[in-house]
Protein backbone atom coordinates (compact mmCIF):
# COMPACT_ATOMS: atom_id res chain seq x y z
CA UNK A 1 0.00 0.00 0.00
CA UNK A 2 1.27 3.42 -0.82
CA UNK A 3 0.80 6.85 0.70
CA UNK A 4 -1.46 8.13 -2.13
CA UNK A 5 -3.69 5.11 -1.59
CA UNK A 6 -3.96 5.77 2.14
CA UNK A 7 -4.64 9.46 1.58
CA UNK A 8 -7.65 8.50 -0.53
CA UNK A 9 -9.17 6.66 2.43
CA UNK A 10 -11.56 8.37 4.84
CA UNK A 11 -9.84 6.87 7.92
CA UNK A 12 -6.66 8.74 7.06
CA UNK A 13 -8.53 12.01 6.67
CA UNK A 14 -10.29 11.50 9.96
CA UNK A 15 -6.95 10.93 11.61
CA UNK A 16 -5.39 14.00 10.01
CA UNK A 17 -8.33 16.19 10.93
CA UNK A 18 -8.22 15.07 14.55
CA UNK A 19 -4.45 15.46 14.63
CA UNK A 20 -4.67 19.02 13.32
CA UNK A 21 -7.11 20.18 15.96
CA UNK A 22 -5.30 18.37 18.75
CA UNK A 23 -1.98 19.87 17.66
CA UNK A 24 -3.43 23.36 17.77
CA UNK A 25 -4.70 23.04 21.31
CA UNK A 26 -1.56 21.23 22.48
CA UNK A 27 0.63 23.96 21.01
CA UNK A 28 -1.29 26.67 22.84
CA UNK A 29 -1.63 24.81 26.13
CA UNK A 30 2.03 23.74 26.11
CA UNK A 31 3.32 27.27 26.62
CA UNK A 32 1.15 27.61 29.71
CA UNK A 33 2.20 24.17 30.96
CA UNK A 34 5.84 25.27 30.86
CA UNK A 35 5.23 28.72 32.32
CA UNK A 36 3.24 27.19 35.17
CA UNK A 37 5.72 24.35 35.70
CA UNK A 38 3.06 21.70 35.19
CA UNK A 39 4.88 19.02 33.18
CA UNK A 40 4.26 16.46 35.88
CA UNK A 41 0.59 17.40 36.04
CA UNK A 42 0.34 16.60 32.33
CA UNK A 43 1.95 13.23 32.86
CA UNK A 44 -0.16 12.48 35.93
CA UNK A 45 -3.40 13.48 34.28
CA UNK A 46 -2.71 11.35 31.25
CA UNK A 47 -1.73 8.30 33.32
CA UNK A 48 -5.04 8.59 35.09
CA UNK A 49 -6.83 9.07 31.82
CA UNK A 50 -5.44 5.59 31.17
CA UNK A 51 -7.23 4.31 34.26
CA UNK A 52 -10.40 5.99 33.06
CA UNK A 53 -9.93 4.49 29.61
CA UNK A 54 -9.50 1.03 31.11
CA UNK A 55 -12.71 1.50 33.07
CA UNK A 56 -14.50 2.81 29.99
CA UNK A 57 -13.29 -0.16 27.97
CA UNK A 58 -14.44 -2.64 30.58
CA UNK A 59 -17.81 -1.09 31.33
CA UNK A 60 -18.97 0.28 27.99
CA UNK A 61 -16.31 -0.65 25.42
CA UNK A 62 -15.69 3.08 25.12
CA UNK A 63 -12.13 3.95 26.19
CA UNK A 64 -12.29 7.54 24.98
CA UNK A 65 -15.31 8.46 27.09
CA UNK A 66 -13.68 6.69 30.01
CA UNK A 67 -10.43 8.59 29.50
CA UNK A 68 -12.23 11.95 29.49
CA UNK A 69 -14.10 10.91 32.61
CA UNK A 70 -10.88 9.88 34.34
CA UNK A 71 -9.10 13.10 33.45
CA UNK A 72 -11.99 15.22 34.71
CA UNK A 73 -11.97 13.33 38.02
CA UNK A 74 -8.22 13.95 38.37
CA UNK A 75 -8.55 17.66 37.60
CA UNK A 76 -11.27 17.92 40.24
CA UNK A 77 -9.22 16.05 42.84
CA UNK A 78 -6.13 18.20 42.13
CA UNK A 79 -8.25 21.32 42.34
CA UNK A 80 -9.63 20.27 45.72
CA UNK A 81 -6.37 18.99 47.19
CA UNK A 82 -4.46 22.13 46.36
CA UNK A 83 -2.73 23.50 43.36
CA UNK A 84 0.37 25.01 44.90
CA UNK A 85 3.38 23.98 42.89
CA UNK A 86 5.33 22.07 45.52
CA UNK A 87 2.43 20.19 47.08
CA UNK A 88 0.90 19.63 43.69
CA UNK A 89 3.69 17.41 42.38
CA UNK A 90 3.59 15.30 45.53
CA UNK A 91 -0.19 15.01 45.34
CA UNK A 92 -0.02 14.02 41.69
CA UNK A 93 2.61 11.38 42.42
CA UNK A 94 0.45 9.85 45.14
CA UNK A 95 -2.74 9.82 43.05
CA UNK A 96 -0.91 8.66 39.92
CA UNK A 97 0.59 5.61 41.59
CA UNK A 98 -2.72 4.52 43.09
CA UNK A 99 -4.72 5.30 39.95
CA UNK A 100 -2.39 3.35 37.69
CA UNK A 101 -2.72 0.38 40.02
CA UNK A 102 -6.48 0.49 39.60
CA UNK A 103 -6.01 0.75 35.83
CA UNK A 104 -3.94 -2.41 35.82
CA UNK A 105 -6.56 -4.13 37.95
CA UNK A 106 -9.34 -3.10 35.55
CA UNK A 107 -7.42 -4.27 32.51
CA UNK A 108 -7.00 -7.62 34.21
CA UNK A 109 -10.77 -8.07 34.02
CA UNK A 110 -10.90 -7.13 30.37
CA UNK A 111 -11.03 -10.08 28.02
CA UNK A 112 -11.51 -8.35 24.67
CA UNK A 113 -8.84 -7.57 22.14
CA UNK A 114 -5.50 -7.02 23.80
CA UNK A 115 -4.62 -4.32 21.26
CA UNK A 116 -7.41 -2.18 22.70
CA UNK A 117 -5.42 -1.93 25.92
CA UNK A 118 -2.09 -1.11 24.28
CA UNK A 119 -3.86 1.43 22.08
CA UNK A 120 -4.72 3.38 25.20
CA UNK A 121 -1.08 3.46 26.27
CA UNK A 122 0.50 4.10 22.87
CA UNK A 123 -2.30 5.61 20.85
CA UNK A 124 -4.11 4.56 17.72
CA UNK A 125 -5.41 7.52 15.83
CA UNK A 126 -6.35 5.30 12.88
CA UNK A 127 -8.89 3.57 15.05
CA UNK A 128 -10.85 6.76 15.66
CA UNK A 129 -14.45 6.23 14.64
CA UNK A 130 -16.65 8.98 13.22
CA UNK A 131 -18.51 9.32 16.49
CA UNK A 132 -15.28 9.62 18.46
CA UNK A 133 -13.97 12.12 15.96
CA UNK A 134 -16.95 14.35 16.67
CA UNK A 135 -16.23 14.06 20.38
CA UNK A 136 -12.60 15.07 19.80
CA UNK A 137 -13.65 17.98 17.58
CA UNK A 138 -16.13 19.18 20.19
CA UNK A 139 -13.59 18.96 23.02
CA UNK A 140 -10.95 20.68 20.90
CA UNK A 141 -13.22 23.58 20.04
CA UNK A 142 -14.34 23.92 23.66
CA UNK A 143 -10.73 24.12 24.84
CA UNK A 144 -9.86 26.62 22.13
CA UNK A 145 -12.83 28.79 23.05
CA UNK A 146 -12.04 28.66 26.78
CA UNK A 147 -8.39 29.56 26.19
CA UNK A 148 -9.22 32.45 23.91
CA UNK A 149 -11.51 33.91 26.56
CA UNK A 150 -9.10 33.62 29.49
CA UNK A 151 -5.83 33.97 27.56
CA UNK A 152 -4.62 37.29 29.00
CA UNK A 153 -5.64 36.84 32.64
CA UNK A 154 -4.24 33.29 32.49
CA UNK A 155 -0.94 34.59 31.12
CA UNK A 156 -0.85 37.26 33.85
CA UNK A 157 -1.64 34.70 36.55
CA UNK A 158 0.93 32.26 35.14
CA UNK A 159 3.91 34.61 34.85
CA UNK A 160 3.20 36.88 37.79
CA UNK A 161 0.64 35.40 40.20
CA UNK A 162 1.29 37.85 43.04
CA UNK A 163 0.76 41.01 41.02
CA UNK A 164 -2.07 39.42 39.05
CA UNK A 165 -3.93 38.71 42.26
CA UNK A 166 -3.20 42.23 43.53
CA UNK A 167 -4.74 43.55 40.32
CA UNK A 168 -7.91 41.56 40.89
CA UNK A 169 -7.26 38.60 38.57
CA UNK A 170 -8.95 35.49 40.06
CA UNK A 171 -5.70 33.51 40.19
CA UNK A 172 -7.06 30.49 42.09
CA UNK A 173 -10.14 30.14 39.94
CA UNK A 174 -8.05 30.37 36.78
CA UNK A 175 -5.71 27.64 37.95
CA UNK A 176 -8.68 25.33 38.52
CA UNK A 177 -10.14 26.18 35.10
CA UNK A 178 -6.73 25.51 33.59
CA UNK A 179 -6.61 22.08 35.25
CA UNK A 180 -9.81 21.15 33.38
CA UNK A 181 -8.53 22.60 30.11
CA UNK A 182 -5.36 20.59 30.62
CA UNK A 183 -7.26 17.41 31.41
CA UNK A 184 -9.32 17.69 28.22
CA UNK A 185 -6.30 18.54 26.07
CA UNK A 186 -4.18 15.74 27.46
CA UNK A 187 -6.90 13.17 26.92
CA UNK A 188 -7.45 14.33 23.36
CA UNK A 189 -3.71 14.18 22.67
CA UNK A 190 -3.59 10.67 24.12
CA UNK A 191 -5.77 9.51 21.23
CA UNK A 192 -2.86 10.17 18.88
CA UNK A 193 0.24 9.27 20.86
CA UNK A 194 -1.25 7.37 23.76
CA UNK A 195 -1.33 8.26 27.44
CA UNK A 196 2.34 7.40 27.95
CA UNK A 197 3.62 9.74 25.23
CA UNK A 198 1.36 12.75 25.70
CA UNK A 199 4.24 14.98 26.76
CA UNK A 200 5.63 14.80 23.23
CA UNK A 201 2.71 16.97 22.10
CA UNK A 202 1.83 18.82 25.29
CA UNK A 203 5.33 20.00 26.22
CA UNK A 204 8.01 19.37 23.60
CA UNK A 205 6.73 21.71 20.83
CA UNK A 206 6.26 24.56 23.32
CA UNK A 207 9.67 23.92 24.89
CA UNK A 208 11.25 24.15 21.44
CA UNK A 209 9.27 27.29 20.55
CA UNK A 210 10.30 29.12 23.72
CA UNK A 211 13.94 28.68 22.69
CA UNK A 212 13.37 30.16 19.25
CA UNK A 213 10.93 33.05 19.78
CA UNK A 214 10.56 35.85 22.31
CA UNK A 215 7.21 37.55 21.66
CA UNK A 216 4.41 35.69 23.47
CA UNK A 217 2.35 35.52 20.29
CA UNK A 218 5.28 34.19 18.23
CA UNK A 219 5.98 31.57 20.90
CA UNK A 220 2.38 30.32 20.76
CA UNK A 221 2.27 30.32 16.95
CA UNK A 222 5.60 28.51 16.65
CA UNK A 223 4.54 26.02 19.30
CA UNK A 224 1.35 25.29 17.33
CA UNK A 225 3.38 24.96 14.12
CA UNK A 226 5.76 22.47 15.76
CA UNK A 227 2.88 20.47 17.21
CA UNK A 228 1.30 20.36 13.74
CA UNK A 229 4.55 19.24 12.14
CA UNK A 230 4.89 16.50 14.73
CA UNK A 231 1.32 15.19 14.73
CA UNK A 232 0.26 15.62 11.11
CA UNK A 233 3.79 14.92 9.85
CA UNK A 234 4.06 11.89 12.09
CA UNK A 235 0.81 10.42 10.79
CA UNK A 236 1.81 10.94 7.15
CA UNK A 237 5.23 9.47 7.83
CA UNK A 238 3.62 6.48 9.47
CA UNK A 239 1.34 5.94 6.46
CA UNK A 240 4.24 6.32 4.05
CA UNK A 241 6.43 3.89 5.94
CA UNK A 242 3.64 1.30 6.10
CA UNK A 243 5.19 -0.21 9.22
CA UNK A 244 6.01 2.50 11.77
CA UNK A 245 3.39 3.28 14.41
CA UNK A 246 2.13 6.88 14.29
CA UNK A 247 3.10 7.55 17.90
CA UNK A 248 6.70 6.59 17.14
CA UNK A 249 6.82 9.04 14.23
CA UNK A 250 5.11 11.82 16.22
CA UNK A 251 7.46 11.57 19.20
CA UNK A 252 10.51 11.38 16.92
CA UNK A 253 9.61 14.48 14.90
CA UNK A 254 8.71 16.34 18.07
CA UNK A 255 12.02 15.43 19.70
CA UNK A 256 13.92 16.32 16.53
CA UNK A 257 12.38 19.81 16.57
CA UNK A 258 13.40 20.22 20.18
CA UNK A 259 16.99 19.18 19.45
CA UNK A 260 17.03 21.69 16.60
CA UNK A 261 15.81 24.42 18.94
CA UNK A 262 18.43 23.53 21.53
CA UNK A 263 21.14 23.75 18.90
CA UNK A 264 20.03 26.91 17.15
CA UNK A 265 17.93 28.67 19.76
CA UNK A 266 18.94 31.47 22.12
CA UNK A 267 21.36 29.34 24.08
CA UNK A 268 23.44 32.24 25.22
CA UNK A 269 21.45 35.43 25.65
CA UNK A 270 22.59 38.07 23.22
CA UNK A 271 22.50 41.03 25.52
CA UNK A 272 22.51 44.60 24.45
CA UNK A 273 25.64 46.07 26.00
CA UNK A 274 24.81 48.37 28.87
CA UNK A 275 27.41 50.94 27.92
CA UNK A 276 26.44 52.96 24.93
CA UNK B 1 -17.15 63.92 54.41
CA UNK B 2 -14.84 66.64 53.11
CA UNK B 3 -12.04 64.84 54.86
CA UNK B 4 -12.75 61.68 52.86
CA UNK B 5 -12.51 63.57 49.62
CA UNK B 6 -9.05 64.83 50.38
CA UNK B 7 -7.72 61.52 51.52
CA UNK B 8 -6.74 58.80 49.08
CA UNK B 9 -6.80 56.19 51.82
CA UNK B 10 -8.83 56.44 54.99
CA UNK B 11 -8.73 53.77 57.69
CA UNK B 12 -10.83 54.35 60.81
CA UNK B 13 -10.72 52.18 63.92
CA UNK B 14 -9.39 49.41 61.73
CA UNK B 15 -8.76 46.09 63.38
CA UNK B 16 -7.09 43.05 61.86
CA UNK B 17 -6.68 39.63 63.44
CA UNK B 18 -5.32 36.55 61.77
CA UNK B 19 -5.32 33.12 63.36
CA UNK B 20 -6.50 34.55 66.68
CA UNK B 21 -3.53 36.96 66.71
CA UNK B 22 -4.10 40.69 66.71
CA UNK B 23 -1.97 42.32 64.02
CA UNK B 24 -3.14 45.83 64.63
CA UNK B 25 -5.93 47.37 66.60
CA UNK B 26 -7.85 50.62 66.30
CA UNK B 27 -5.64 51.79 63.43
CA UNK B 28 -6.44 55.25 62.14
CA UNK B 29 -4.70 56.30 58.98
CA UNK B 30 -5.54 59.12 56.62
CA UNK B 31 -3.25 59.32 53.61
CA UNK B 32 -3.24 62.43 51.46
CA UNK B 33 -2.62 62.65 47.75
CA UNK B 34 1.08 63.03 47.05
CA UNK B 35 2.09 61.66 50.42
CA UNK B 36 4.92 59.13 50.83
CA UNK B 37 4.37 56.80 53.75
CA UNK B 38 6.86 54.16 54.81
CA UNK B 39 5.48 51.20 56.75
CA UNK B 40 8.00 49.67 59.13
CA UNK B 41 7.90 47.00 61.79
CA UNK B 42 9.20 43.55 62.64
CA UNK B 43 8.26 40.41 60.69
CA UNK B 44 4.69 39.37 61.35
CA UNK B 45 3.57 42.80 62.47
CA UNK B 46 1.03 43.00 59.64
CA UNK B 47 2.80 45.20 57.10
CA UNK B 48 2.01 43.04 54.10
CA UNK B 49 -1.45 42.31 55.49
CA UNK B 50 -2.10 46.05 55.49
CA UNK B 51 -1.39 46.14 51.75
CA UNK B 52 -3.66 43.13 51.24
CA UNK B 53 -6.43 44.95 53.06
CA UNK B 54 -5.94 48.01 50.85
CA UNK B 55 -6.00 45.78 47.76
CA UNK B 56 -9.27 44.22 48.90
CA UNK B 57 -7.69 40.77 49.19
CA UNK B 58 -8.16 40.59 52.95
CA UNK B 59 -11.20 41.89 54.84
CA UNK B 60 -10.80 44.03 57.94
CA UNK B 61 -11.85 42.26 61.13
CA UNK B 62 -13.45 45.50 62.19
CA UNK B 63 -13.44 49.19 61.30
CA UNK B 64 -13.87 51.24 58.15
CA UNK B 65 -11.78 51.64 55.03
CA UNK B 66 -12.32 53.85 52.03
CA UNK B 67 -10.10 54.16 48.98
CA UNK B 68 -10.43 57.38 46.96
CA UNK B 69 -13.72 58.05 48.69
CA UNK B 70 -15.25 54.69 47.82
CA UNK B 71 -15.46 51.31 49.55
CA UNK B 72 -12.51 49.01 48.90
CA UNK B 73 -12.82 46.73 45.89
CA UNK B 74 -10.63 44.04 44.36
CA UNK B 75 -8.77 44.97 41.18
CA UNK B 76 -9.14 48.72 41.69
CA UNK B 77 -7.52 50.27 38.61
CA UNK B 78 -6.49 53.35 40.59
CA UNK B 79 -4.05 51.26 42.63
CA UNK B 80 -0.63 50.21 41.38
CA UNK B 81 1.29 47.43 43.08
CA UNK B 82 5.01 46.66 43.17
CA UNK B 83 6.03 43.38 44.82
CA UNK B 84 9.38 42.05 45.99
CA UNK B 85 11.90 41.30 43.33
CA UNK B 86 11.82 37.52 43.03
CA UNK B 87 13.40 36.77 39.68
CA UNK B 88 11.56 35.26 36.75
CA UNK B 89 12.42 31.82 35.38
CA UNK B 90 14.74 31.89 32.38
CA UNK B 91 12.20 30.09 30.17
CA UNK B 92 9.31 32.45 30.84
CA UNK B 93 7.83 33.15 27.39
CA UNK B 94 7.41 36.93 27.66
CA UNK B 95 9.54 40.03 27.14
CA UNK B 96 9.98 42.94 29.49
CA UNK B 97 7.53 44.92 27.41
CA UNK B 98 4.88 42.22 27.79
CA UNK B 99 5.19 42.40 31.56
CA UNK B 100 4.43 46.11 31.39
CA UNK B 101 1.54 45.50 29.00
CA UNK B 102 -0.01 43.03 31.45
CA UNK B 103 -0.36 46.01 33.80
CA UNK B 104 -3.01 47.38 31.43
CA UNK B 105 -4.49 44.40 29.62
CA UNK B 106 -3.68 41.53 32.01
CA UNK B 107 -7.11 41.42 33.59
CA UNK B 108 -9.10 41.71 30.36
CA UNK B 109 -10.89 38.66 28.99
CA UNK B 110 -11.13 37.77 25.34
CA UNK B 111 -8.93 39.18 22.61
CA UNK B 112 -8.35 42.68 21.36
CA UNK B 113 -5.43 44.31 19.68
CA UNK B 114 -3.59 46.83 21.81
CA UNK B 115 -4.67 50.30 20.73
CA UNK B 116 -2.08 52.87 19.63
CA UNK B 117 -2.84 54.75 22.85
CA UNK B 118 -2.07 51.64 24.92
CA UNK B 119 1.14 51.08 22.96
CA UNK B 120 2.09 54.70 23.56
CA UNK B 121 1.47 54.43 27.29
CA UNK B 122 3.58 51.27 27.45
CA UNK B 123 6.43 52.99 25.59
CA UNK B 124 6.13 55.96 27.90
CA UNK B 125 6.21 53.85 31.08
CA UNK B 126 9.24 51.90 29.81
CA UNK B 127 11.01 55.13 28.96
CA UNK B 128 10.19 56.61 32.38
CA UNK B 129 12.02 53.79 34.14
CA UNK B 130 14.87 53.85 31.63
CA UNK B 131 14.26 50.30 30.36
CA UNK B 132 13.93 51.06 26.65
CA UNK B 133 17.19 49.32 25.78
CA UNK B 134 16.22 45.92 27.10
CA UNK B 135 12.41 46.02 27.10
CA UNK B 136 12.21 43.74 24.07
CA UNK B 137 14.48 41.07 25.51
CA UNK B 138 13.16 37.89 27.15
CA UNK B 139 12.24 38.84 30.72
CA UNK B 140 13.96 35.79 32.21
CA UNK B 141 17.34 36.89 30.87
CA UNK B 142 17.33 40.30 32.57
CA UNK B 143 19.06 41.13 35.84
CA UNK B 144 17.12 41.56 39.08
CA UNK B 145 17.46 45.34 38.92
CA UNK B 146 16.26 45.46 35.32
CA UNK B 147 13.29 43.22 36.11
CA UNK B 148 12.36 45.42 39.04
CA UNK B 149 12.45 48.58 36.91
CA UNK B 150 10.02 46.88 34.55
CA UNK B 151 7.81 45.98 37.51
CA UNK B 152 7.77 49.66 38.42
CA UNK B 153 6.79 50.47 34.83
CA UNK B 154 4.06 47.82 35.04
CA UNK B 155 2.66 49.47 38.17
CA UNK B 156 2.88 52.99 36.73
CA UNK B 157 1.49 52.30 33.27
CA UNK B 158 -2.10 52.48 34.50
CA UNK B 159 -1.41 55.94 36.05
CA UNK B 160 -2.57 54.92 39.53
CA UNK B 161 -3.45 57.42 42.25
CA UNK B 162 -2.14 55.07 44.90
CA UNK B 163 1.06 53.07 44.68
CA UNK B 164 1.45 50.13 47.06
CA UNK B 165 4.98 48.76 47.36
CA UNK B 166 5.74 45.55 49.24
CA UNK B 167 9.48 45.41 50.00
CA UNK B 168 10.34 46.39 46.43
CA UNK B 169 14.02 46.83 47.27
CA UNK B 170 14.59 43.39 48.74
CA UNK B 171 17.45 41.48 47.08
CA UNK B 172 18.43 44.46 44.93
CA UNK B 173 21.92 45.93 44.97
CA UNK B 174 22.37 49.40 46.47
CA UNK B 175 22.46 51.17 43.10
CA UNK B 176 19.23 49.51 41.96
CA UNK B 177 17.62 50.26 45.34
CA UNK B 178 18.34 53.94 44.82
CA UNK B 179 17.09 53.91 41.23
CA UNK B 180 13.84 52.12 42.05
CA UNK B 181 13.14 54.37 45.03
CA UNK B 182 13.85 57.48 42.98
CA UNK B 183 11.56 56.31 40.16
CA UNK B 184 8.73 55.75 42.62
CA UNK B 185 9.25 59.16 44.16
CA UNK B 186 9.40 60.91 40.77
CA UNK B 187 6.11 59.33 39.81
CA UNK B 188 4.57 60.41 43.13
CA UNK B 189 5.57 64.01 42.52
CA UNK B 190 4.49 64.07 38.89
CA UNK B 191 1.09 62.45 39.42
CA UNK B 192 0.53 63.66 42.98
CA UNK B 193 0.04 60.02 43.92
CA UNK B 194 0.08 58.48 47.39
CA UNK B 195 2.82 55.95 48.05
CA UNK B 196 2.60 53.27 50.73
CA UNK B 197 6.02 51.71 50.96
CA UNK B 198 6.45 48.61 53.09
CA UNK B 199 10.09 48.06 53.94
CA UNK B 200 12.34 46.69 56.63
CA UNK B 201 15.04 49.20 55.79
CA UNK B 202 14.13 52.82 56.28
CA UNK B 203 17.40 54.32 55.09
CA UNK B 204 16.98 53.94 51.31
CA UNK B 205 13.64 55.80 51.47
CA UNK B 206 14.31 58.17 54.36
CA UNK B 207 14.91 61.25 52.22
CA UNK B 208 11.53 60.88 50.47
CA UNK B 209 9.33 59.88 53.38
CA UNK B 210 6.66 62.24 54.73
CA UNK B 211 5.42 60.00 57.50
CA UNK B 212 6.29 56.61 58.95
CA UNK B 213 3.70 54.06 60.08
CA UNK B 214 5.47 51.80 62.55
CA UNK B 215 3.70 48.56 63.48
CA UNK B 216 4.81 46.36 66.38
CA UNK B 217 3.18 44.07 68.93
CA UNK B 218 -0.35 44.85 67.77
CA UNK B 219 0.33 48.54 68.38
CA UNK B 220 1.16 51.27 65.93
CA UNK B 221 2.40 54.81 65.67
CA UNK B 222 2.32 57.20 62.76
CA UNK B 223 4.19 60.46 62.51
CA UNK B 224 7.06 62.19 60.75
CA UNK B 225 10.38 60.31 60.67
CA UNK B 226 11.87 62.68 63.25
CA UNK B 227 9.20 61.79 65.77
CA UNK B 228 8.85 58.08 65.05
CA UNK B 229 12.54 57.28 64.81
CA UNK B 230 13.30 58.19 68.39
CA UNK B 231 14.34 55.95 71.22
CA UNK B 232 11.40 57.12 73.30
CA UNK B 233 8.74 56.52 70.63
CA UNK B 234 9.94 53.08 69.65
CA UNK B 235 10.58 52.00 73.24
CA UNK B 236 6.96 52.83 73.98
CA UNK B 237 5.80 50.91 70.93
CA UNK B 238 7.83 47.77 71.56
CA UNK B 239 7.37 47.96 75.33
CA UNK B 240 11.08 47.40 75.76
CA UNK B 241 14.16 49.54 75.57
CA UNK B 242 15.00 50.55 72.02
CA UNK B 243 17.91 52.68 71.03
CA UNK B 244 17.76 54.81 67.89
CA UNK B 245 21.10 56.06 66.64
CA UNK B 246 21.63 58.62 63.93
CA UNK B 247 24.93 58.20 62.16
CA UNK B 248 25.47 60.79 59.47
CA UNK B 249 22.23 60.56 57.50
CA UNK B 250 21.50 57.00 58.46
CA UNK B 251 19.23 55.67 61.16
CA UNK B 252 20.03 52.58 63.21
CA UNK B 253 17.45 50.97 65.47
CA UNK B 254 18.94 48.79 68.19
CA UNK B 255 17.38 46.63 70.86
CA UNK B 256 14.23 45.18 69.38
CA UNK B 257 14.35 41.39 69.48
CA UNK B 258 14.06 41.06 65.76
CA UNK B 259 15.41 44.39 64.73
CA UNK B 260 14.74 44.69 61.08
CA UNK B 261 15.49 48.17 59.95
CA UNK B 262 19.07 48.67 60.94
CA UNK B 263 21.19 46.20 59.11
CA UNK B 264 22.24 47.99 55.99
CA UNK B 265 25.88 48.83 56.29
CA UNK B 266 27.40 51.45 54.07
CA UNK B 267 28.87 48.84 51.80
CA UNK B 268 26.91 45.80 52.83
CA UNK B 269 24.55 44.07 50.45
CA UNK B 270 21.02 43.73 51.76
CA UNK B 271 19.86 40.35 52.94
Amino acid sequence: MTLPFYLSQPFAWHALLAATLIAIICGVIGTFVITRGMAFAVHGTSELAFTGAAAGLLIASNPIAGAFGGAIVVATVLGILGVKERERDTTIGVILAFGLGIGVLLLGYYHGFATQATNILFGNIFGVSNGQLFVLLGVGLLVLLAISVIYRPLLFASVDPEVASARGVPVKLLSIVFLYILALTVTAAAQIVGTLLVLSLAITPAAAAIRLATKPRSVVLLSVLFALLASVGGIILSLASNTLKPSVCVTTISFGLYVFARLYGKKTPTRTPKIL
Amino acid sequence: MTQTEHNTILLEHAHLSRDARVLWNDLNLAVKAGEFIAVLGPNGSGKTSLLKVLLGLLPLSDGMLSILGAPVNKGNKHIGYIPQQKGFDADIPIRGRDLVQLGITGYRYGFSKASPLTEHRIDEAIETVGATLYANMPLGLLSGGEQQRLRVAQALVGKPDILLCDEPLLSLDIASQQTVTKLIDEYRQKQHASVIFVTHEVNPVLQYVDRILYLANGRWVIDTPDVVLQSKTLSGLYGTEIEVLKVKNRVLVLGAEDVEINHTGHHGAPA
